[in-house]
């Protein structure tokens, strides 16, 4: 196969394994700290069990991240060397500020959030507690303004080909950034939310740790019902942002092929980008114009303006309706549970099962739309000025595909051991879970 | 500027790779050695290094950050030529990095398996990284010569770690756990004493330009204090490993202080042979640098959250100080 398909299919392959780990520890970071502090302010043992049982996932999915992050940041140099040489100037310092602001925050201090309770005093846990959520957020803000600045460059001059910084507020701050920060966050706080109600739901069926399963399937379960629709609402404004700056991309995701007025939303449609058309598309007259110039009769530029530099369609249009399905799904699921729970009533058995089975809808939602975004920037790795097939290494096939058939093979072992340790861990009490790593015995010079 | 700014950057780079060796070199070490103990010894091994591995791992993200952030144009040339080796690494890193949560946590019938991918990944991670230098310092060549020295290096390096690993087991286990590192340090300080002997030897006789800088005079005279300091720690281990087991467990940290003067004298060693160059014989630091711009506005972010990352980096190891003993979360 073509190195440079296998060399993309690589990346993604590691990308998407990547952010599936920190979309939950971005969200589940703050939820500890909420359980911590409750338990703090109330004393009832209830947050305690829950804080101690969501630290180990959290320490699970913390690890996840780190390893297939650190795997990222070579891939960067091993797969895409053109990209530092060229953009080395914006993406270095950005990376830079990451690994020096967040990595070592976070990483530091889970050490002591994980193991250290009975070595330094609460007040210090509790700061321990909030800088690994901290760290996660900040290591979030740099990344996404690196990914937002690839999609929305600004502040920047090319001399001889390479990327040269004007303004670093402009770059940090580019266009797309607070749209693409907030949503992400958004989204991580839904995957952790339908996550910790899913859990919760499973283990309340096994009757585990009553009392604080049902306060946490709650407090997931009301997270969820004001964010849902939170992210709807940040998640058109994201996309009137693209249209604004990256049209092709939103012409992908509503497969638009001629520039018109009164556009139609396809409800279901295929995507054909040999005859450049749609077949079999079922329509809501006027609806994509409504959505995107909020004008019924608005213009909206076709595909066919960007002919030979826009994504492939059919993967980014159907990305973009999964992303949304789930995120509909997602209102209707946690409205209901949200009115069934109200006031400490036993909910349906019905709704117990329907929230076991969406604990990862979080995990489908965020792929769909890092897919809708990132293939929807190809032929591009920085938006108009630079493609991916510039800065692409040269190796050999065989290399690249016996490298990442190990890749598909570990990340597949890694994912079903994930899950598997969930669910055994699910189904027991937090006080009985095997206990990781370790206390230590408290030597003199040690606080406690 | 910008003569002084890419010298900087390769002073950090090194400072944190050398950092990153010695710290992940001892819980990749403590890895390597665990199939050797029994049950509860291993839980005590993984406990010693649970609280640090995360923080110890970051540093070569940090190192590689450096290299991408002040040598983008390095950065792709020497990644692209690591492409093999940085792949095993990651793979090696990745296995042992979920081991540790995964060994207790997937319930007690995979815990045989998860302990072997722990000293899975932390034997191949080592002697990857090994493989990596070998390559680096020939300059990237992959002629025969160039795999020979990597192969010697690759086998060097889990040897070190091995003992970096022994060091900082004899400042936190006790009774039985304790004698057995020492005597796995007594078996591993002559392979790991031969290698970098080797190394030492093979180093300007693959590189001639590395030879010249280190063998003419006055250069050599003041070279000397190199070689003769790493000499010396070495002959330090060998008899600090003599001594009877209460008497080393006296001193707890000379083990571990020692083999830290040994990569601490090896860095410079290294720093001295590449200087100027970021790739040997083909690219100086400053033909590889990002723009002063660039340089500049990371550098305020370095001089601003080092000095915090060592502060609690300090703080986070005087917490934890002390003897590792039982498993719990509290």
């Amino acid at each position: 196969m073509d190195p440079f398909v296998l060399a993309r299919i690589q990346f993604a392959t590691n990308i998407s394994f990547h952010i599936l780990f920190p979309a939950i520890t971005i969200g589940l970071g703050w939820v500890l700290l909420f359980f911590r502090i409750r338990f703090t302010q109330t004393g009832d043992k209830a947050w305690e069990y829950a804080y101690f049982f969501w630290v180990k996932i959290f320490a699970l999915t913390f690890a996840m991240g780190v390893v297939s992050g650190i795997t990222m940041s070579f891939q960067f140099g091993t797969n895409w060397p053109g990209f530092m040489e060229k953009a080395g100037n914006v993406a270095g310092p950005l990376l830079g500020y990451e690994v020096l602001s967040a990595f070592f925050l976070e990483a530091s201090f889970l050490g002591i959030m994980l193991f250290g309770k009975n070595r330094v005093s609460n007040r210090l846990h509790l700061l321990s507690t909030f800088l690994v959520a901290f760290g996660t957020t900040l290591s979030a803000f740099w990344i996404l303004a690196l990914n937002s600045w690839m999609q929305t460059p600004a502040g920047i001059q090319i001399v001889d080909g390479v990327v040269m910084v004007e303004d670093w507020w402009a770059v940090i701050f580019n266009p797309s950034f607070p749209y693409r920060f907030f949503h992400m966050l958004i989204a991580s706080f839904l995957t952790t939310a339908f996550l910790v109600a899913g859990v919760s739901a499973w283990r309340a069926r096994s009757g585990v740790d009553g009392p604080a399963t049902w306060k946490v399937m709650r407090a997931g379960v009301v997270v969820a019902a004001v964010l849902a629709p939170l992210q709807i609402f940040v998640g058109d404004l994201h996309g009137l942002n693209t249209l604004e700056h990256q049209p092709a991309k939103v012409a992908a995701m509503e497969a638009v092929w001629e520039t018109d007025t009164a556009v139609p939303f396809n409800l279901i449609a295929f995507p054909d980008e040999e005859a450049r058309e749609n077949r079999l598309a079922i329509q809501i007259p006027y609806a994509t114009s409504l959505i995107l110039t909020h004008d019924p009769q608005g213009e909206v530029k076709g595909l066919n303006e960007f002919e030979g530099e826009h994504p492939p369609v059919g993967i980014v249009f159907w990305s973009f309706r999964i992303m949304i399905a789930v995120g509909g799904l997602m209102v209707l699921v946690s409205w209901w549970a949200s009115w069934q729970l109200r006031g400490g009533r036993e909910p349906h058995r019905m709704l117990l099962l329907t929230l076991s089975a969406m604990t990862f809808s979080g995990w489908v939602a965020v792929l769909a739309g890092w897919y809708v975004t990132e293939i929807g920037r190809q032929p591009w790795i920085i938006q108009d000025l630079i493609t991916v097939q510039d800065v692409v290494a040269d190796h050999a096939s065989a290399t690249m595909t016996g490298t990442l058939l190990g890749y598909l093979l570990l990340y597949s072992f890694l994912l079903v051991s994930y899950i598997g340790a969930m669910r055994h861990m699910a189904t027991k009490p937090a006080a009985s879970l095997a206990l990781g790593p370790v206390t230590f015995t408290n030597q003199p010079s040690a606080q406690s | 500027m910008e003569f002084w700014l890419p010298i900087i950057y390769m002073a950090a780079m090194g400072l944190a790779l050398l950092i990153y060796v010695i710290l992940d070199g001892y819980d990749l070490g403590v890895g390597i050695l665990l199939p050797l103990a029994d049950e509860r010894e291993k839980d005590i091994m993984v406990a010693s290094i649970g609280p640090f591995w995360d923080a110890n791992e970051t540093w070569i993200v940090l190192g590689v950050g450096i290299l991408l952030i002040a040598f983008p144009l390095a950065h792709g040339i020497v990644l692209t030529h690591l492409y093999l080796p940085v792949t095993i690494m990651l793979m090696g890193l990745i296995l042992r990095g979920v081991a540790f949560d995964l060994r207790v946590k997937a319930g007690d019938h995979r815990r045989a398996l998860w302990n072997r991918a722990f000293f899975v990944g932390s034997l191949v991670s080592a002697m990857a990284q090994g493989w990596m230098l070998g390559a680096y310092v020939t300059g990237l060549r992959g002629d025969t010569t160039s795999i020979l020295f990597s192969v010697l290096i690759a086998l060097t390096l889990p040897a070190l770690y091995v003992i970096l690993g022994c060091g900082w087991l004899s400042m936190k286990a006790e009774g039985t756990l304790l004698r057995k590192s020492q005597h796995w340090a007594t078996r591993a300080v002559w392979p790991m004493g031969i290698g970098l002997g080797l190394i030492s030897i093979a180093t300007p006789l693959v590189s001639p330009a590395i030879a010249a800088k280190w063998f003419s005079l006055p250069n050599a005279l003041w070279l000397a204090p190199i070689p003769l300091i790493t000499l010396a720690s070495f002959v330090g281990i060998v008899l600090t490993l003599r001594a009877s087991s209460e008497r080393q467990a006296e001193q707890p940290w000379r083990l571990f202080g020692l083999t830290v003067v040994i990569c601490l004298m090896s860095s410079l060693g290294l720093a001295y042979s590449l200087f100027p160059h970021i790739i040997i014989g083909q690219m100086t630091i400053w033909e590889a640098s990002a723009s002063v711009s660039s340089l500049l506005f990371t550098l305020v972010g370095v001089a601003l959250t080092l000095p915090m990352i060592l502060g609690y980096t300090f703080v986070v190891y005087r917490i934890f100080h002390g003897k590792a003993t039982e498993l719990s979360y509290d």
